[in-house]
């Protein structure tokens, strides 16, 4: 019983994480009606700014996301003022140009920070990596508590935003009706870029606050822009709620995958996981929020 | 107050406006009616910048608006609420009153314009807090029409209000129609619905493939051999 409890703990906390990088998709996915291919290699961006802070100035990894936010945050609007967006304004056959050159942006960072960091996996050790708090005989690992916080913060912060504000209400209103936002006087073009960035700025938040306990190599990109995918699919494609469920059911998923069956089949549970949900609830688990 | 001079506009090689010109006065209900396909929407788009013009100028004010980025039309005071409604179905009424008034005086007003609108139309105010999405056609119109005042406009165009609604809405959207001029703002209104327009408007003009053929205040069109025989089948 306690094995199960302290999976489960373990896979929430992770969950929430990936929350904040599937909110993040959902975003972009519901302004710029594309699929960002290049979402975990923009993670990885985050990852490697934070580790250089920790590595040469002894920054804290937490800390750090007051860099990597705003740092990634213009970083993507430029992504997106000079790659994506040129895109959208131009006929042609593949109504997918803009996915393709997600993909590209992905490739181009992965093999950039390959030539810059090598393939070496690098981690980062605090002072509190390895302390853990205990409740019971569940033990939770400090740094995860800590990064569920912050992202916890960051969803509450990003909602509140999104509910009650001008900025986010013109988001939604984006997404939804394009033709209409502008007739509102919403510059759909400046909306999107800034969706992007913002988008991308949860996902470097969630970059930094993953170091501390996960490992770093320019791979790590692709693999998370497929966990993103997944949680965005879980969610049920452009439901900001949905994807805080996808996240925390991935998180639960590939715990549960490590506990009972082998660490070496984290990955591949969650994406049996993956599997049974689109084949058994194709909306994903939209349906259950019903927001 | 808006004088369209001349404009020819294309959705690419096909060319749907060809060297329309009107005007509309302060204070005035001028209407814009013409069969499906006529070019009556594509000129509220042209105007409201949606459309380019291949050419001729749209002047409101001193303004020539098709030079005017889209986004921006709706801060000099021109408003255009779009043919089917096309509301935010997932935002609750309220917001999408608030997303008409974003700008300027408009969102330092927010508050007392959306007491004017819940008086205009006492329905919204119950149903403030839903989805205006779940809302029924003739609800949907208002909160269309409503968002539009939000903007607090000088002109406001109206695509169709009474596309789709039973008789009776339809007579009560012409009515609140009339109510709005009262209040000071010009409208410009395209409609399907020839003979019950042609009646309270002040002046209209009959498009017909694209080109304006006949022009007139509505009683003079009312009686005009041409529109009796061609749209109210008389």
């Amino acid at each position: 019983m306690d094995l199960f409890l302290q999976s489960l703990v373990s896979g929430l906390l992770i969950g929430g994480l990936y929350a904040i990088i599937g909110i993040g998709m959902t975003l972009i996915m519901g302004v710029l009606k594309i699929i960002n291919l290049a979402h975990g290699q923009i993670l990885m961006v985050a990852m490697y700014i934070t580790w250089v802070l920790w590595h040469t100035w002894g920054l804290d990894p937490y800390l750090s996301i007051f860099i990597t936010i705003p740092l990634v945050f213009v970083f993507a609007e430029g992504l997106s003022k000079y790659l994506l967006h040129p895109l959208i304004e131009k006929d042609s056959i593949l109504p997918e140009n803009q996915v393709l050159m997600t993909v590209g942006i992905g490739m181009v960072l992965v093999e950039l920070a390959r030539s810059i960091f090598t393939s070496d996996y690098r981690s980062i050790q605090t002072s509190y990596t390895d302390k853990s708090l205990y409740i019971g005989n569940i033990s939770l690992s400090l740094p995860l508590v800590i990064a569920f916080i912050i992202a916890i913060i960051l969803t509450v912060g990003l909602f509140y935003l999104l509910a009650k504000t001008d900025l986010g209400r013109s988001i939604r209103a984006t997404a939804q009706d394009k033709f209409s936002a502008t007739l509102m006087g919403i510059s759909a073009a400046k909306i999107t870029i800034l969706t992007y960035g913002l988008g991308s700025a949860l996902d470097a938040a969630a970059g930094s606050l993953l170091l501390p306990v996960y490992y770093l190599y320019p791979d790590v990109g692709p693999l998370f822009t497929v966990k993103a995918f997944v949680i965005t699919i879980l969610g049920g494609l452009g439901s900001t709620v949905g994807a805080i469920a996808g996240g925390l059911v991935l998180g639960i998923a590939e715990t549960f995958g490590a506990t009972y069956i082998s660490s070496g089949y984290r990955d591949a549970t969650g994406l049996v996981i993956f599997l049974i949900v689109l084949v058994f609830f194709p909306g994903g688990l939209k349906r259950f929020t019903k927001v | 107050m808006l004088k369209v001079e001349n404009i020819n506009m294309s959705y690419g090689d096909l060319q749907v406006l060809w060297d329309v010109s009107f005007e509309v006065n302060e204070g005035e209900i001028v209407v814009l009616v013409g069969a499906n396909g006529a070019g009556k929407s594509s000129i509220l788009k042209t105007i409201s910048g949606l459309q380019k013009v291949s050419s001729g100028k749209i002047k409101f004010d001193n303004d020539d608006l098709t030079i005017i980025d889209p986004a921006e039309i709706i801060k000099k005071g021109v408003v255009h609420v779009p043919e089917a409604r096309r509301l935010f179905n997932e935002m609750t009424v309220e917001e999408n009153l608030i997303m008409g008034s974003l700008h300027g005086e408009a969102k330092e007003k927010r508050n007392e314009t959306i007491k004017k609108c819940y008086d205009l139309f006492p329905r919204l105010k119950e149903r403030q807090k839903q989805a205006a999405g779940t809302l029924s056609g003739g609800e949907q119109q208002m909160v269309a029409v409503a968002r539009g005042l939000m903007s607090l406009p000088k002109l406001l165009m109206l695509d169709e209000p009474s596309l789709g609604l039973a008789p009776v809405l339809v007579q009560d959207i012409f009515d609140i129609i009339k109510g709005i001029r009262q209040q000071g703002i010009t409208v410009l209104l395209v409609e399907q619905n020839v003979q019950t327009t042609l009646k309270f408007c002040d002046r209209a003009y009959v498009l017909e493939n694209g080109k304006i053929t006949l022009e007139g205040t509505g009683k003079d069109l009312l009686n005009n051999e041409h529109v009796r025989e061609a749209y109210l089948g008389i």
